[in-house]
């Protein structure tokens, strides 16, 4: 049996009930929805751009504990972040929950990049690696939305 | 056995331990704590075996071939419609038509009867229990049609709303399309009682008998409805079989849904004569050893008893009713007065989702989230819930094991 602490693992367990930039930004310049039909859960991801650099992001909705702790850990690190540093931070998220090749970060990115690695404990339960990849989607939704529709303002 | 429940109650007539020695899922997985037979039940070894020697000595296709293998495969292939009509107690084996599963006779009867019989402006009731099975075949109607959807409610108990629905029922109601047992709740709805409220304003009614035809004895023509429909895959038997039974002279009043092989008389370049049902009904090779295997299936639940069966899950969920209640923080869905075999709740600050991982880490398998019944979901205001439902082989060990995984669960997510 594998250990469930290993899922679970603390930090999960508190940003799953304590969810950190859990509320709507009013004017985003990019936001957009996820949604599991397999377990309901729903989530929006609203971000503000400022040039190409995350000035804020914040998100919404209801979900298990795992897509509630990694939308809360995802904002944490995109905060501040470059586009391109947002998609390696992904890329390197992708690969290590599915279990795919992990390739190198640029050095600044390695602390932000472990943050994230109480999430990775779910490559050992297939069927809940969309809960914590489904904000990263939503995220990587609201950022291609936002650029091919016009930009939401004010 | 640890509880001192068991010294009280009389013993079933049905032995869920020796039971098991029947189902090789169990022998393969040690320790498996199997609580989602609702979605789909294990295959007993008479189906297992008895599909493959089959194959093995008497497979051909039916209804084609002036061989003696052939009409040996359809002998086996009609008998499993003779089986399946006494199983019903339909009046003639050729009101039973093969299909895939419940989902697709509803769509039969949805895309054949609907068109022909319904009118802009008449109504279709559904419960708001129904599977989106029962459900969305019948918007999908009402949209094409210009025709009305109508909820009837379940009341506060969980039950099923008889004053509220009929009230709604109307000379515009033209189908009522309900479940017999929730596949969510377990609640087992009053379909004799519906079935003559209906009838009074001459709408036909389809019952949804998939979590039903497992656990009680079925009689059609007691109930008095006009179709019922059930999957072979939850009542042990194979996947990709299941039945819709009609009254034959709506059948022969109903244009096929499906055209090719096997439902036509003559074919020329003007013109088509169908065959008449069930034949006009099955287009294309069907599924021959799947009907083999619902035939096994449905002698092996005979074998045992419907009543045997009924009177042991039912026992079974009055005793999980029992333990689940008991558990601080866990909330039993309401399934009204009479209910069966199926159990869902919430947990307190735990979403399904999580409840489900830490059972399964516990060997409990049991089925989370919306249950395909959205509409149910958004009326109780939850996104979705956690469902235990019972088969033959299960017993109270089972439910122990559930409860105490649940109670770990609990301690897990409060730390």
């Amino acid at each position: 049996m594998i250990d469930l602490r290993e899922l679970y693992q603390d930090i999960i367990l508190d940003h799953g009930r304590h969810p950190r930039n859990f509320r709507p930004i009013e004017h985003p310049t990019h936001t957009a929805k996820g949604h599991n039909p397999l377990c309901g859960d729903r989530v929006t991801v609203y971000l503000t751009l400022d040039g190409d650099r995350i000035a804020d992001v914040s998100f919404e909705g209801r979900g298990c504990a795992i897509s509630t702790a990694s939308s809360s850990l995802m904002t944490e690190v995109l905060k501040g972040k470059t586009l391109a540093e947002a998609q390696a931070l992904f890329a390197q998220f992708h690969a290590k929950v599915t279990g795919g090749e992990v390739g190198s970060l640029p050095e600044a990115l390695e602390e932000d990049s472990e943050r994230l690695d109480p999430l990775t404990g779910v490559k050992a339960y297939p069927a809940r690696v969309k809960c914590a990849t489904l904000p990263w989607h939503a995220f990587e939704a609201a950022l291609k939305g936002g650029a091919a529709a016009p930009v939401k303002t004010e | 056995m640890m509880d001192d429940l068991g010294a009280t109650k009389p013993r079933p007539a049905l032995d869920a331990q020796a039971l098991r020695g029947e189902f090789p899922i169990y022998q393969n997985n040690p320790g498996l704590v199997f609580l989602d037979s609702g979605a789909s039940a294990q295959k007993p070894r008479a189906v297992i075996d008895g599909v493959a020697e089959f194959y093995r000595r008497d497979y051909a296709n039916v209804h084609r071939g002036v061989y003696q293998l052939s009409q040996r495969s359809t002998d086996h292939f009609e008998a499993a419609r003779e089986t399946t009509s006494a199983f019903l107690n339909a009046a003639d084996a050729n009101e039973i038509v093969f299909v895939r599963g419940a989902t697709e006779a509803i769509n039969l009867v949805a895309q054949s009867w609907g068109p022909a019989f319904v009118q802009p402006g008449d109504e279709i009731i559904v419960s708001d229990l129904e599977h989106h099975s029962n459900f969305v075949p019948w918007q999908m109607l009402c949209e094409r049609m210009g025709a009305r959807l109508v909820l009837a409610p379940t009341d506060a108990s969980g039950g099923f709303d008889l004053a509220a629905f009929e009230a709604l029922l109307g000379s515009r109601t033209k189908m009522v399309a309900v479940t017999h047992v929730s596949n969510v709740t377990g609640a087992i709805l009053p379909v004799e009682r519906i079935v003559q409220l209906a009838h009074t304003k001459g709408a036909k009614v389809l019952v949804d008998g998939c979590q039903a035809i497992p656990r009680m004895p079925v009689d059609v023509r007691a109930i008095g409805c006009d179709f019922y429909v059930f999957s072979g895959h939850k009542v042990y038997g194979p996947s990709g079989i299941g039945v819709l039974w009609g009254r034959y002279e709506l059948l022969t009043a109903m244009p096929p849904w499906q055209t090719g092989g096997g439902m036509i008389t003559q074919v020329t370049a003007e013109h088509t004569e169908f065959q008449d049902p069930p034949h006009r009904f099955e287009a294309g090779t069907p599924d021959i050893s799947g009907a083999v295997g619902l035939k096994l299936a449905l002698d092996f639940v005979e074998g045992l008893g419907r009543d045997a069966i009924r009177e042991h899950e039912e026992m079974l969920t009055g005793y999980a009713i029992d333990r689940l209640s008991r558990i601080p923080g866990l909330n039993l869905l309401e399934g009204g007065q009479r209910r069966i075999s199926v159990l869902s709740f919430t947990l307190d600050g735990v979403h399904p989702h999580d409840v489900g991982t830490v059972l399964d880490q516990h060997g409990v398998a049991v089925r989370v989230g919306n249950h395909c019944a959205q509409p149910l979901m958004d009326k109780l205001g939850i996104a979705g819930a956690v469902r235990a439902s019972l088969g033959v082989y299960n017993d109270r060990d089972d439910i122990d094991a559930l409860a105490a995984a649940v109670e770990a669960c609990r301690e897990m997510f409060s730390r």
